[in-house]
């Protein structure tokens, strides 16, 4: 698989995530960053929820201690992506390619380089890179820069659409899943819970709320449902 | 924000983000068996979206209203299998019109 053929599939993510950093660009803006600190941060992590989680520590005058458990548990997905990944690469994939394309592995780059038939090169996944960190560095950038020039009415808009993403990350996979609709009804509850309990809500710092709620939600499904139904029905 | 506050939250951020990809991509080759750790690995990824997006999203246009509106055509667009790209531009574009709509309601 050459390079030219990961910059192609690269595009589709590239405009996706361009889209949405937009409106992490918008949402580290009005957190307190200024406009080339969102871009350091979309530049040097790549990752929607752990960047979202890390601003609200940021802003919140979060400890270092903090920062380092959130955004743990918040990417310890992406370790099991490329434990995963691993598995389907070819010889050029060398201890030095592993350290340099390990930085694209991401959801979607993970979604699409796995999806194929063949093995994952070295050249394939840094082609397959590329467009990705581009469109999220870019689009981070003009969140950050035309977030405060353009009408609040769009900015507003503008800010839900990485919520909306999510969204469209977790309906799917909780329709295939029995067990993946219950481990996020779950998590939903108990976040809300750290919401709106005045108590909670003043005490509990919203990063570690997302870290309790997921551990506390993922916990209990792998101690109840621990096969996915969706591997048991074929 | 203060460089001297921003710069070791970005050197960690960054560093933990980097080191969850690369170390297992480096180290680990063969597949997790048991069952229940590679269900946890499984249910964190959506886990965590759950929790971020609830009930920040209601909050996060300065609306609930407005919100409410781009969280239902979200749900139902994700309902029917929409792409990330689809349901994340018809989320604003929702509560684009529905702010739009209430801005003219209060003049009228």
């Amino acid at each position: 698989m050459t390079l030219k053929q990961g910059i192609k599939d690269g595009l589709a993510i590239g405009l996706g995530y361009l889209s949405v950093s937009f409106s992490f660009g918008i949402l580290a803006v009005t957190s307190g960053l200024s406009w080339w600190q969102a871009v350091l941060v979309s530049f040097t992590n790549l990752t929607s929820a752990g960047q979202v989680a890390g601003v609200g520590i940021m802003a919140s005058g979060g400890g270092l201690l903090e920062m380092a458990i959130a955004t743990l548990v918040i990417n310890l997905r992406y370790a099991l992506m490329a434990i995963s990944l691993s598995q389907k690469t070819d010889e050029s994939m060398t201890t030095p390619a592993r350290l340099f394309t390990g930085f694209f592995i991401t959801d979607e780059i993970f979604g699409v380089a796995s999806s194929g038939n063949q093995a994952v090169s070295r050249t394939y996944m840094t082609g397959l890179g590329i467009l990705p960190v581009a469109g999220w560095t870019l689009g981070t950038l003009l969140g950050a820069v035309l977030g405060n020039i353009l009408p609040s009415t769009v900015t507003n808009a503008l800010s839900i659409a990485i919520y909306g993403m999510f969204i469209a990350i977790i309906i799917p996979a909780a329709r295939k899943s029995k067990a993946i609709l219950i481990v996020s009804i779950i998590a939903v509850c108990l976040s809300c819970i750290f919401y709106y309990v005045p108590f909670l809500n003043s005490h509990v710092s919203s990063g570690f709320a997302i870290i309790i709620c997921s551990i506390v939600a993922a916990l209990a499904g792998a101690i109840f449902m621990p096969v996915k139904e969706d591997e048991t029905n074929g | 924000m203060d460089n001297l506050l921003f710069f070791p939250l970005l050197l960690v951020m960054a560093l933990v983000t980097y080191l969850i990809r690369a170390v297992p991509f480096v180290l680990f080759r063969k597949k997790i068996s048991n069952p229940r750790l590679k269900a946890f690995f499984d249910y964190i990824p959506y886990a965590v979206l759950s929790s971020m997006t609830f009930p920040a999203i209601l909050y996060s246009t300065g609306s609930v209203l407005s919100a409410a509106a781009g969280l239902f055509v979200a749900l139902f667009l994700s309902w029917r299998g929409k792409s990330l790209l689809v349901v994340a531009l018809a989320t604003s574009l929702t509560v684009l019109g529905v702010s739009l709509l209430m801005t003219v309601m209060q003049v009228a």
